[in-house]
């Protein structure tokens, strides 16, 4: 089974006058089949710990570890980190002139998967999941996220999420800029593929309205760079009601 | 690109209307390389050029030893010949537009003339293979299909040279020429011309510039129109690695009435000495009502230090037109783009193979040759093994 183990991560950026420190020492361990909702204000450092763990080159370690099922995840190159089971499902994906959908999805998928899928099966695999996630079939053509809606951007993620099958899902503010139908679309998406007992999910989010499609096994709360509280799902109930403010106030020291 | 601001590099844009200022049409153009003085490289046409890197082209000093050989394959029907320089037809579609093109106009002994006669219809292209042996040439090609002829023209350039040659295209009434040039140099060679297209009544030019190799590369594609109805389609891929000038200086003279023309040019740059530049010039004199013009553009810098000088410039001297318009951008393959991709498990050198991949595929498609298509996909392919890695 597949555990994600991040112990003590620090991480800093590079900022005007020097490296500012923006995780100051997270510890959370991901089972897969299990679901942890991340929780926190903005400015908390939530974003960096995704970017951080699918090792985006802006953001530098300088302290800690991050292990895949005791592989080094810190020591892989950020498509090595995703050939081992690390996706991460982005807030703003960027658009790759030039590159078709469908040629993108063949490609990654045959990198994940190590060969390239049959085509027969593959084409198939691809309609169905457009239109489990009502993703036009004429999106195959489009260059990859050009001129897509802020929600077609976002199910176009969970596409590859659903096709790529990954260990290890972190799902960055997927919710946002979401209206009700969108998040509904992508939410069922995100728990096919959980259902599959294969995934262990990480969920980022500022708003507690997604939690009411996705069901967390675990909530944190997120200040200032760590985990300030963890708990069960009834975590997010008492955020719903209270908000962040108490955390801001005990970890402001930014 | 997701972002079209230009990555080292400078792209302007000026369209005119008005006035016919301009250079261009006052520009100075001669058969006679005395009538030019030596660049200095302040010009307007020379400075994006290192002159230092022509090998004296431009002042004089190269000297010609025939270093070149060029072969000539033509299916039945046509005529090739090699002729002396009182030849009527040399000169025809119109003169040279700057000191190294006439310079080559001035030097060149013998010079090759194709042609095609009226209502032949080829169904094989006319091959042209120049191949450079280390020397220093001038040249003279003309091209000449008659009325209501078809031919497609292949034109390859390998080897090590330094060339200054002049291809000229007459095409009938009612013809349709397709021309591909591809400068596939040695990184060593330096090839500087003008490639004039006179178009005739209700006729077709289609030119593909495809430029991968030398060390300086020049060249002056050139459209005229001899009567109304004539359609040009130029089309440009070049591939800039480290260390190359690679620079196409484009005119369009809409001097008649009805005629449309249709540029895209593309290019990739690679490696921190890379240089490419792209002139896109269009005027559209009084006298050219009904103009159909659109040209355009496009540079992907894969690497930092990359230099692009892209610069469209649209004149119109009557309103009279269909429509009239130019694009360039200049974007540069964004580490979040490369990010991107290998989040999805793609590694980084696929990654931008498929990038440039993409870039180009549109415009290969567009040429709409399907044995020169594969052939651009497998050059572009192993340019970028090559450079990529």
């Amino acid at each position: 089974m597949a555990t994600l183990e991040i112990h003590d991560l620090h991480v800093s950026v590079d900022a005007e006058g020097g490296p500012r420190e923006i995780l100051r020492g997270v510890d959370l361990t991901v089972k897969q089949g299990e679901t942890h909702a991340i929780m926190g204000p903005n400015g908390s450092g939530k974003s960096t710990l995704a970017y951080s763990l699918a090792g985006h080159p802006k953001y530098t370690v300088t302290g800690g570890t991050v292990t895949l099922d005791g592989e080094d995840v810190l020591a892989m190159s950020v498509d090595e980190r995703a050939r081992a089971g690390v996706f991460l499902a982005m807030q703003y994906p960027v658009e790759v002139p030039g590159v078709s959908v469908s040629n993108f999805l063949r490609t990654s998928a045959t990198a994940i998967r190590g060969e390239a899928p049959k085509l027969r099966t593959w084409v198939k695999e691809v309609k169905e999941a457009m239109e489990r996630l009502h993703i036009d079939p004429s999106f195959a053509e489009r260059n990859v996220n050009e001129g897509f809606s802020g929600g077609e951007k976002k199910r176009h993620e969970i596409l590859q999420l659903e096709l790529l099958k990954p260990a290890i899902a972190i799902l960055d503010e997927t919710d946002s800029g979401l209206d009700v139908d969108a998040l509904r679309v992508v939410s069922e998406g995100v728990n096919r593929v959980r259902e599959s007992g294969q995934v262990g999910t990480l969920l980022i989010t500022h708003y507690t309205r997604i939690l009411r499609y996705i069901k967390p096994d675990h909530v944190h709360v997120f200040a200032a760079g760590r985990i300030a509280e963890s708990g069960g799902p009834e975590l997010a109930d008492k955020l719903e009601e209270e908000g962040y403010e108490e955390y801001v106030k005990g970890g402001a020291s930014e | 690109m997701a972002e079209t601001i230009p990555a080292g590099s400078t792209t302007d844009g000026v369209i005119q209307v008005g006035q016919p200022t301009d250079a261009r049409v006052s520009a100075l153009a001669s058969y006679d390389v005395a009538d030019f003085p030596v660049p200095l490289g302040r010009e307007e046409e020379w400075r994006f050029t290192p002159l230092e890197r022509l090998r004296g082209l431009h002042d004089g000093t190269a000297v010609a030893d025939g270093g070149v050989r060029v072969e000539v394959t033509a299916p039945e029907g046509v005529t090739v010949e090699t002729v002396g320089r009182d030849d009527a037809r040399l000169g025809k579609a119109g003169k040279p537009v700057d000191r190294v093109a006439a310079q080559a106009y001035s030097s060149f002994e013998k010079a090759s003339i194709v042609s095609v006669p009226k209502e032949t219809v080829l169904t094989e292209p006319v091959r042209i293979a120049v191949h450079g042996e280390g020397g220093t040439a001038f040249g003279h090609q003309v091209v000449e299909i008659g009325a209501f002829a078809e031919a497609v023209v292949v034109i390859d350039h390998t080897g090590d040279a330094t060339v200054a040659a002049n291809v000229e295209y007459l095409i009938g009434d009612g013809a349709k020429l397709t021309v591909v040039s591809v400068q596939d140099w040695d990184d060593t060679a330096v090839h500087a011309g003008q490639h004039t297209a006179l178009v005739g009544r209700d006729a077709t030019f289609k030119s593909v510039v495809v430029t991968f190799g030398g060390d300086l590369v020049r060249l002056h594609p050139r459209v005229v129109y001899g009567a109304p109805g004539g359609e040009a389609e130029l089309y440009g891929l070049y591939f800039t690695d480290n260390g190359q000038h690679q620079e196409h200086r484009l005119f369009i003279d809409h001097d008649t009435p009805h005629c449309r023309s249709n540029v895209a040019y593309k290019g990739a740059l690679q490696g921190a000495e890379a240089h490419a530049v792209w002139i896109g010039d269009v005027l559209i004199r009084a006298a050219a009502e009904g103009t159909d013009t659109y040209e355009l553009n496009r540079n992907l810098v894969l690497t930092d230090g990359a230099r692009v000088d892209s610069v469209p410039n649209l004149e119109i001297e009557t309103g009279e037109i269909v429509g009239a318009g130019h694009a360039s951008a200049t974007g540069r393959f964004e580490d979040e783009q490369l990010f991107y991709l290998m989040a999805r498990g793609i590694p980084a050198d696929e990654a931008r193979r498929l990038v440039v991949r993409g870039f180009f595929a549109e415009l290969v498609q567009q040429i709409g040759i399907p044995e020169l298509e594969e052939r651009l996909i497998d050059k572009i392919e192993a340019e970028l093994e090559a450079s990529v890695g």
